[in-house]
């Protein structure tokens, strides 16, 4: 924060827009880098909860798949607290609809 | 076989329009051949040609790249000389029908008719990224893209600088149009380096917002071309210095404001956590 930011938030004024441009150009950049739109994204983002779910117990208010982007490079971004390393489920049933995924181990 | 180097072939792209590519072909054109430079721009921009009127020269011409690229005149016959500086000459823009028969191998064939007689051939780019485009970007080999502060232009820039990528064009560097200090230095314009970081790319030249650059294009008369010392004729002519190798440091606008609200703008600025 710079001095410019706290005096404008003492005075309840708008902070600088400057950091907000770059903020929304960064994101919409790394979408257009990606060619990806919003709904296949949110897509992917379920699918993967979807998969690393089946292996450990995840934050899914907290989780966060997004796109960043730096020096051209775009990169995927998952962020997922682990609540619990969950259980495991036998490697050939992964993939399928394993109903009764076996518990062995669980973290308090 | 001649002696002589090889020419370079320079596009002035920007995505969007209005951001000041023509003004840039034209400044740079005139920079360059004050340097010495036989220099030659060509207006690839055949829907919304602008080029000859920007360097005064839109009474004097004859024939056009059209009638080039049809057999119907020699090179040098379309070339409109420029009087006061005769190292630059222009190739005007077609009719704008041209573009539905253009392809990016007649760009080519003109950009090389051109690299036989000139050092540098500056080739100012239509906006957007269709087929105008792709045309211009044929004839080049390296890339200047222009910017503003803004994020529409910074975003249209990206998507080009995405498209040069692809085509091989190298090196693409940026300048930096229509910089205003005292919004930069009160945070509310996007900064020098937010704008290289975010494209990644070196920077070329940073101009400042500057009405002298209204006033020499009603005159037909680019700011370097009299010798004019306003922030943008210095920026233009260090922009042309640097394309050609020397090493000339860049205005830093926070020091281009002088006074009290300047220093206390850059007190402002302090992190404080």
């Amino acid at each position: 924060m710079t001095l410019r930011d706290f005096v404008n938030k003492l005075l309840g004024r708008q902070p600088a827009s400057a950091a907000t441009a770059k903020q929304r150009l960064q994101l919409v950049l790394a979408h257009d880098r990606s060619d990806l739109n919003p709904e296949l994204l949110e897509q992917m983002r379920r699918e993967i909860l979807e998969v690393v779910s089946r292996y450990v117990e995840i934050d899914l208010e907290e989780g966060d798949v997004s796109l960043e982007t730096e020096d051209r490079v775009t990169a995927l971004v998952a962020n997922l607290p682990i609540k619990r390393a969950k259980a495991v489920v036998n490697p050939a049933e992964a993939d399928g609809e394993a109903a009764d995924p076996v518990w062995t181990a669980s973290r308090a | 076989m001649s002696d002589r180097p090889v020419a370079r072939y320079i596009l002035i792209c920007s995505g969007k329009g209005g951001v000041g590519k023509t003004t840039l072909t034209a400044n740079l054109g005139i920079a360059l051949a004050k340097q010495g430079q036989r220099t030659a721009v060509l207006d690839a921009d055949f829907g919304l040609r602008n080029l000859d009127l920007l360097l005064g020269l839109e009474n004097r011409i004859v024939y056009t790249a059209q009638e080039v690229l049809a057999g119907s005149c020699r090179l040098e016959q379309a070339l409109v000389k420029h009087k006061q500086e005769p190292n630059l000459a222009l190739l005007p823009a077609g009719n704008p029908r041209m573009l539905e028969w253009l392809k990016p191998d007649d760009m080519k064939r003109i950009a090389a008719m051109l690299g036989e007689s000139f050092d540098i051939v500056l080739i100012d780019c239509p906006a957007g990224i269709e087929d105008g485009f792709k045309n211009a970007v044929a004839a080049a080999q390296e890339a200047i893209v222009i910017t503003t502060p803004e994020v529409s232009a910074v975003r249209d820039a990206d998507r080009v600088i995405g498209l040069l990528n692809t085509e091989g064009i190298k090196p693409i560097q940026l300048v930096l149009n229509r910089v205003r200090p005292k919004m930069m230095a009160n945070q509310e314009m996007l900064a020098v380096d937010d704008v290289t970081d975010i494209l990644a790319l070196p920077l070329l030249g940073l101009v400042l917002e500057d009405e002298q650059v209204i006033v020499s294009t009603n005159r037909g008369e680019p700011l370097t071309l009299n010798g004019s010392n306003s922030p943008a004729a210095q920026a233009y002519t260090n922009v042309a210095k640097r394309l050609c190798g020397e090493e000339v440091p860049l205005i830093d606008p926070a020091k281009a404001r002088k006074g009290l609200r300047a220093k206390l703008g850059r007190l402002m600025q302090t992190k404080i956590f």
